[in-house]
């Protein structure tokens, strides 16, 4: 589309000092997207697969249970926490709260720990039980 | 639409008293999202097995499928509004960007439409043979 190149650009990415609200607002919408695709897609075809029949089911676990499949699941797993917990600070800065800039930096690194540690103990638990 | 001062452009593009409504839903389908994404996997993780028959036997309950069929809507409209802000934000031209519109719908009405279906198929037929 035709647009007027004499209109003010806004500054671009590269001369932002980056900081961990950014960080996490970027990785909102990262997680969201790959979730979006490549979660939902998984989670279709889980069931497709069990409503298939055996063989179409026993094709899906070979996949999920390979080593490219447990480091999906893995990620993806990461990615629904994260989205999860930052999706929950959405939930805060809605209400008008959380904005303080102390707040507001603890908070978004908040959302990076608690998901970290809540794909831990979940796949520390799952391999757990297996072992 | 006027192309002269600012008002004209924004003229006639203005509120249509919906504007609360895509940014509204995007949170109804996000807590329902939190309550039943949480609720699959604690499931899953609690389940005693996660082989063939557990599974569709799981599934064929009915305080299971109808939980797992509102999912899959809670989901894929959540993912359809939210894929919509991602592509109005990086798709500027106008064809491409009515295009990946209809790629969307396409995407998050098949995958919704495949997922009930699923679900349905488990739950009124049971295991197949």
């Amino acid at each position: 589309m035709a647009q007027s190149n004499s209109r003010p650009l806004s500054p671009h990415l590269t001369i932002w000092k980056w900081g961990p609200a950014m960080a996490v607002s970027i990785m909102h919408r990262v997680t969201g997207n790959g979730l979006a695709t490549a979660g939902a897609l998984g989670l279709v075809w889980w069931l497709m697969a069990a409503a298939t029949g055996p063989d179409a089911y026993a094709y899906f676990v070979r996949c999920a249970t390979s080593p490219i499949g447990y480091l999906v699941m893995i990620g993806l797993s990461w990615f629904f926490f994260q989205h999860l917990c930052s999706g929950l600070r959405h939930f805060v800065l809605d209400m008008g709260a959380g904005y303080e800039l102390r707040n507001n930096k603890s908070w978004s690194i908040a959302t990076f720990i608690l998901s970290l540690l809540l794909t831990g103990f979940m796949w520390l638990y799952i391999f757990g039980k297996a072992l | 639409m006027g192309t002269g001062t600012g008002i004209g452009r924004v003229r006639g593009l203005g509120s249509a008293k919906h504007g609360a409504q895509h940014w509204l839903v995007q949170r109804y389908t996000a807590v329902g999202n939190l309550l039943l994404v949480l609720w699959l996997l604690f499931s899953l993780l609690t389940l005693p097995g996660l082989d063939y028959e557990s599974v569709t036997g799981w599934i064929a309950n009915p305080l299971v499928a109808v939980p797992m069929m509102l999912m899959i809507v809670s989901i894929f409209w959540h993912l359809r509004l939210g894929m919509q802000v991602m592509l109005e934000d990086y798709v500027h031209d106008k064809g491409l960007s009515f295009f990946s519109m209809l790629l969307l719908n396409f995407y998050a009405f098949g995958g919704a439409a495949a997922g009930v279906f699923a679900i349905a198929k488990i739950a009124f037929l049971g295991a197949a043979e």
